[in-house]
């Protein structure tokens, strides 16, 4: 057993971390947004919005990326949408990927966010606005770096997620080596395939690896974080 | 002048207080806690709607819900001391001032380095809030206030969460910024002691009402106040100005009134102003002159009126000259002496059982 990775394993690593990457910028902004209207707006259906944030998480994979197909499909609604007016395809691309494990990740990273807000002194924000802050002024300097801990924690919680997601990615942009074949789907490939055992532990052994990177980075950015908000 | 005004209903507590200040000055509400001192200055800063009210300073309107004026909170230019001082913990000392400067509206009145100065912060800019004392905490709080340029600072018990010897270590500053920078103030507190060395104005608050507002020596004279601050606390502030010193016991000479007192204080040009505290409880009432004591004091004046105190005791106020003071007496003296409205008397207190704060009075 070679400690070098094959093409195959690295192409593999490469892309799991490009579609996580992704799927993280195209989630973050939303989840901020979500994370704070949930907490801090009262209006009607705001429980539905709750419910329909967390859905996924209670969902098989499996329906979350047939109901993904549905709608971004290049027959679907917003899939046909997009392809014309804009010429983005998502079935059968890292986008696509991406897109599938930005809506599995999205409620762990939400959840994460919402404890940080609650936490947030709403009497800091109070006496910003006695000194001239506006409320995009207050959110950008008081309340987005008061809630840093908690974006980080999802962010992080939501990245590891996205690597692995397995099944929404599956069902919807299929297991196609070099566009959506991540670490997972490629172990998957590995254990159908006759005598691919050993291919298949190397790429547990990567994963496992990654997963544990992705915790000690995760817990040594908190401390960062909490010594710069002086905690 | 400010002008304030306003109702809010919260559950069963309903906030129904209207009161004025002079501008410059400093008006103390003053209240037993839970009485809606907070809930007014929060109506007055605008981050609390009230159902209705006005509040207006000299001629701008920041709040009238007759008018649907209601200028939000970021720009009515008031600056708020919270009691829990409210410092962004991701900024340092600096960074806090200078959140304020950079959000200040014009025309700036008080510069970065003027406001440095006054609150002594030079050797704290580089430290985080969890880095400071309570003290140091509450005077960088009110040196971000200042430096978002306020027509208005209202300070919200600034000093109630600081032990005795801390309060010292802001209270010179407060009287500091009330005599040089001339800016009002409202100030929110339950304790007297506060409330003497700062306010030159009072308004009482019971039960979410305003009842009672006027100037201090009036105010400390107010059965609602008495009431509050206890028996042994009562007593009239009366404003005096320094005479001189008296060569032979080194005591500086005081007119109140129509009268003179001598006071132990630091030392004073002529002509400076003083706020002396006679507590009733220290006063001696005598209906003859009285001779070969060794009290320094002694006031002439009229008793104008005697009414019944706690205990067995009667209040009995004296003018002397244009000044109400007040003694507390055994309601048998009160008996024996025959004192009774009309009467003229004389008001011994010993020159230690004084206590006074030097005053930039605002006319």
């Amino acid at each position: 057993m070679t400690l070098s990775l094959s093409a195959n394993e690295s192409e593999a690593l490469y892309l799991s971390l490009s579609v996580a990457a992704r799927s993280l910028l195209l989630s973050l902004p939303f989840a901020i947004l979500l994370a704070w209207v949930l907490t801090r707006r009262q209006f009607l259906g705001r429980t539905i919005l709750d419910a329909l944030v967390h859905l996924p998480l209670v969902l098989p994979p499996v329906v979350v990326g047939y109901v993904l197909l549905l709608l971004f499909g290049t027959r679907g609604p917003i899939g046909s949408w997009l392809l014309r007016g804009f010429g983005v395809e998502l079935i059968f691309t890292r986008n696509g990927a991406a897109l599938a494990t930005a809506v599995m990740s999205f409620p762990l990273m939400v959840r994460a966010m919402r404890i940080s807000l609650e936490n947030v002194d709403r009497g800091l924000e109070d006496a910003a606005r006695t000194l001239g802050a506006g409320a995009l002024d207050r959110f950008a300097t008081i309340t987005l770096p008061l809630m840093l801990p908690g974006v980080l924690a999802g962010a992080i919680t939501a990245f590891s997620a996205a690597l692995g997601e397995f099944g929404a990615v599956i069902t919807f942009v299929s297991n196609i080596p070099g566009e959506t074949r991540t670490l997972p789907l490629a172990l998957y490939a590995a254990l159908q395939t006759p005598g691919g055992d050993h291919a298949a532990a190397r790429l547990a052994v990567i994963s496992i690896a990654l997963g544990f990177a992705g915790l000690l980075l995760s817990e040594w950015f908190a401390r960062r974080v909490r010594g710069w908000l002086g905690r | 002048m400010l002008q304030v005004a306003a109702t809010k209903r919260l559950g069963a507590f309903t906030l129904d207080a209207r009161f004025e200040l002079p501008t410059p000055g400093v008006v103390a509400l003053f209240g037993r806690s839970g009485c809606g001192k907070s809930t007014l200055i929060n109506v007055i800063a605008g981050l609390l709607d009230a159902d209705s009210g006005r509040v207006a300073l000299d001629d701008v309107v920041l709040l009238d819900t007759g008018q649907h004026i209601d200028v939000p909170p970021e720009r009515r230019r008031i600056g708020y001391v919270f009691q829990e001082s409210r410092l962004f913990p991701h900024f340092d000392v600096a960074g806090n001032l200078r959140y304020a400067a950079r959000r200040a509206g014009s025309p700036r009145f008080v510069g970065f380095d003027l406001v440095v100065d006054l609150l002594d912060l030079k050797l704290l800019m580089k430290r985080r809030a969890h880095q400071l004392s309570g003290g140091e905490r509450q005077r960088v709080a009110i040196g971000r206030a200042l430096l978002s340029q306020p027509r208005l600072l209202l300070l919200d018990e600034p000093l109630a969460s600081l032990d005795t010897s801390r309060r010292e270590e802001v209270l010179p500053y407060l009287e500091i910024l009330r005599d040089q920078l001339a800016i009002p103030m409202v100030y929110v507190s339950h304790n007297f002691d506060e409330v003497l060395r700062l306010a030159t104005h009072l308004v009482l608050m019971e039960c979410g009402s305003t009842t009672a507002q006027g100037g201090i020596g009036e105010m400390s004279l107010n059965p609602g106040v008495r009431a509050i601050i206890g028996a042994e606390a009562v007593g009239a502030i009366v404003e005096g100005t320094v005479l001189g010193t008296d060569v032979a016991s080194g005591l500086t000479r005081v007119g109140v009134g129509g009268g003179e007192l001598k006071v132990p204080a630091a030392a004073a040009a002529a002509g400076a102003k003083l706020r002396v505290q006679l507590l009733a409880r220290d006063l001696i009432v005598a209906t003859r002159e009285p001779q070969h004591l060794s009290v320094r004091n002694i006031l002439t004046g009229v008793v104008t009126a005697v009414t019944g105190d706690e205990g067995d005791a009667d209040l009995i106020a004296i003018d002397i000259g244009g000044t109400i003071i007040m003694a507390r007496v055994t309601r048998a003296a009160t008996r024996e002496l025959k004192l009774t409205a009309g009467l003229r008397v004389w008001a011994l207190v010993k020159a230690v059982s004084l206590r006074s704060h030097f005053t930039r009075v605002p006319r």
